[in-house]
């Protein structure tokens, strides 16, 4: 059992009081298998991850842009499922009880596992809080309510089409932090200018009193950086999928990539060098 | 999960709710970038349908651009092969552009103009949808791109060629298994990015909410056609509905209308590939379970883990692992039978067709054929039979000619 309340209150309550901003990192679980994933799991926050983010893939991940796409296909095509997902974060668990892990993907793997019994495995596994891509305010309450009762925070989504009409509905009932996608637009393409994300963030402060971490787009620790100085947290997805693919060529069945390990966690390194130096 | 109510609905057509809900199918499962757009199309569709020269500026383009109404045909020569029902022909393949498609297409780019929309993305699988959006672009002159699965693009070369003479677009796609799904996760990939000037026609009765309902209210004229027309031919109603299942636009324009009449007797045939045992078909209904995947919760081809998998039918128009979920609830609720076709009856009933009535029907309707072919024969002479035959085969001449060894 790995269940503990509020993770991710605490980690935003310690970067408020360091004066940074945070870097929440995005691996999809099982890629390019599940060893090398769960090594790189491992060794996310002493390179610099505030936050863990670990998606679920899924064969159909409409949201999300080429690097996303094929890592989710890699790691489903070396067997991962949702049971050797939460199996990952268990194993991260063991050795790390403070760092947050959001679980990030699409609603229908979680339908087919059981609404229930999924909220239910993923407390215990520890899991702090959950992202789903597909599943809008207008029908989250099945997985929302149920996630809430396990002391899973259901992060929401807004984007540059929120309008203050909408910001106040996205608000109610969110949790943990609210995700601010800063382009309208899939995962890993254009980025947007820091002027405009500082303003929406300070957009949806006026409705909200949670953290804003602000994603989509953030391919450097200098994008990193600047997305750090008008943010809570600054999330980085694509970029990092995209070493993993560099270097997963030949990995096959592999236990072990040293060379892969390393390219991820050094560039995890850069981006956590850039994000915490950003205000300074 | 799929509980089969036991009572019967007072009627089958106050669906959806407010939410786009058909019992528990249906629903707006997209990214919240999508939501304030879905929620435009929904309030701009219900403004539409408060505006009576919408439906009458429809009307006209239906009349005397699509050709409506299609005619009624009974095929005499079908129906003393097989011996048994009065077989009749909704002729849908006689549409300008040869399928259903553009009574969709048309309804909704007159809509999209109405949004004030210049640039149209759809996605397509046998390419029927593709061409009747990129014709309805050609007509109102705006930009047209259309996705389609690689392996379609192989498949459906005539079909690809005529989008192009268009004017439109064609974007190969080449991620997943490269056909219908495929086709439909870069198309909403797209909408996602290009929200602003953007309006996406959706081909079939599935997707997000208002779209599954607002695509059905757009095909239903072929329902209440053949009402009037069998009136007028026999004096009254049909005994048997049978059309081909997809996502189920054309099965569910030709029953809409009949829903609530209890005599009427409904068939819809999904593909069944090389056998729904083989599993490489795509029978969501027959085969599949309950999942949310583009939008909507409904019947989807899907593994114990949620993922999906890869939907097989010669027809690259019935090739997709979903299907649109007013059907899932007509299915739940038992007042369609769904059954299942395979590519080898559907062949025969191709050819068949074609020598005895002279009419080559695509391979989607030559599913729909296969399954009169089975009941026909044991049914009275007096048994009024209405088979949607939904698009031309002409598309579909290389296709069989592969299928029967034939080299062209």
């Amino acid at each position: 059992m790995s269940r503990k309340a509020g993770r991710l209150k605490a980690r935003f309550e310690e970067l408020a009081a360091e004066g940074r901003a945070g870097l929440v990192t995005f691996v999809t679980a099982g890629d390019p298998n599940r060893q090398i994933s769960s090594d790189i799991l491992a060794g996310l926050p002493d390179a610099g991850a505030d936050i863990v983010e670990l998606g679920m893939p899924f064969t159909d991940p409409m949201a999300d842009g080429p690097a996303i796409q094929a890592s989710s296909l890699r790691a489903l095509k070396a067997g991962q499922d949702m049971i050797a997902t939460l199996d990952m974060v268990r194993a991260f668990r063991e050795t790390d009880d403070d760092t947050p892990i959001v679980l990030m993907g699409y609603f229908n793997p979680i339908y087919i596992y059981g609404v229930e019994k999924f909220t239910e495995d993923a407390a215990n596994a520890g899991v702090d809080g959950l992202i789903i891509v597909d599943v809008p305010p207008e029908e989250d309450g099945e997985l929302r309510i149920p996630a809430n009762n396990e002391g899973i925070d259901f992060v929401r989504l807004t984007t540059p089409t929120s309008d203050e009409e909408r910001l106040p509905a996205l608000m109610g009932g969110a949790s943990g932090f609210i995700y601010y996608v800063s382009i309208a637009g899939i995962t890993g393409t254009k980025s947007a200018a820091t002027s405009s994300v500082a303003d929406s963030v300070s957009r949806i402060k006026k409705f909200s009193d949670l953290p804003v971490a602000v994603g989509f787009g953030i391919k450097t620790p200098e994008q990193a950086a600047e997305v750090a100085r008008v943010a809570d947290a600054a999330v980085v997805g694509s970029a990092i999928v995209q070493v993993i693919a560099d270097n997963a060529e030949n990995i096959g069945e592999s236990k072990s990539s040293p060379d892969l390990l390393n390219s991820v966690l050094s560039f995890v390194s850069e981006l956590a060098r850039g994000v915490r130096t950003a205000r300074s | 999960m799929t509980a089969r109510s036991d009572e019967k609905p007072n009627s089958f057509k106050t669906l959806p709710d407010a939410e786009g809900h058909f019992g528990i199918y249906g629903g707006r499962y997209v990214a919240e970038t999508l939501m304030p757009l879905i929620l435009s199309v929904e309030q701009a569709y219900q403004e539409a349908q408060a505006d009576p020269s919408f439906q009458e500026e429809l009307d006209r383009y239906l009349k005397h651009y699509v050709g409506r109404p299609s005619p009624l045909y009974c095929a005499t020569r079908l129906s003393d092969h097989f011996g048994g029902a009065k077989i009749y022909f909704k002729r849908d393949e006689l549409n300008h552009t040869g399928a259903h498609k553009i009574n969709n297409t048309m309804g909704q780019i007159l809509l999209a103009r109405r949004m004030g929309k210049e640039r149209i993305i759809a996605e397509t699988g046998a390419g029927q949808h593709g061409v009747a959006t990129a014709t309805v672009c050609a007509l109102f002159g705006m930009q047209c791109v259309v996705y389609m699965g690689e392996t379609d693009i192989a498949r459906q070369a005539p079909n690809v060629f005529r989008m192009k003479l268009l004017g439109a677009e064609v974007v190969p796609v080449t991620s997943g298994s490269a056909t219908l799904k495929d086709a439909m996760n870069e198309a909403l990939r797209d909408w996602v990015t290009n929200v602003e000037d953007t309006y996406y026609i959706i081909g079939t009765v599935a997707g997000p909410h208002p779209y599954p309902a607002m695509v059905r209210n757009f095909q239903k004229v072929i329902g209440e056609e053949v009402r009037e027309q069998m009136m007028e031919a026999e004096g009254r109603l049909p005994d048997t509905l049978v059309a081909c299942i997809g996502g189920g636009s054309n099965a569910i324009g030709l029953f809409y209308d009949f829903l609530d009449e209890e005599d009427v007797n409904i068939y819809a045939v999904e593909a069944a590939g090389k056998g729904i045992e083989t599993g490489e078909h795509a029978a969501s209904l027959s085969a599949g379970g309950p999942g949310v995947l583009h939008g909507n919760r409904t019947y989807l081809l899907q593994d114990e883990d949620g993922q999906i998998t890869e939907a097989h039918s010669i027809s690259a128009g019935l090739d997709y692992p979903g299907i649109g979920p007013e059907h899932s609830w007509l299915h739940d609720a038992g007042r369609v039978n769904y059954v299942p076709v395979t590519d080898d009856e559907a062949l025969d009933a191709f050819q068949l067709c074609t020598r005895l009535e002279g009419i080559i029907p695509a391979l989607e309707p030559s599913h729909a054929l296969a399954h009169v072919a089975k009941i026909a024969p044991s049914l009275p002479n007096d048994h009024l039979l209405v088979m949607n035959m939904c698009g031309r085969g002409d598309k579909d001449v290389f296709a069989v000619a592969e299928a029967l060894g034939v080299s062209l």
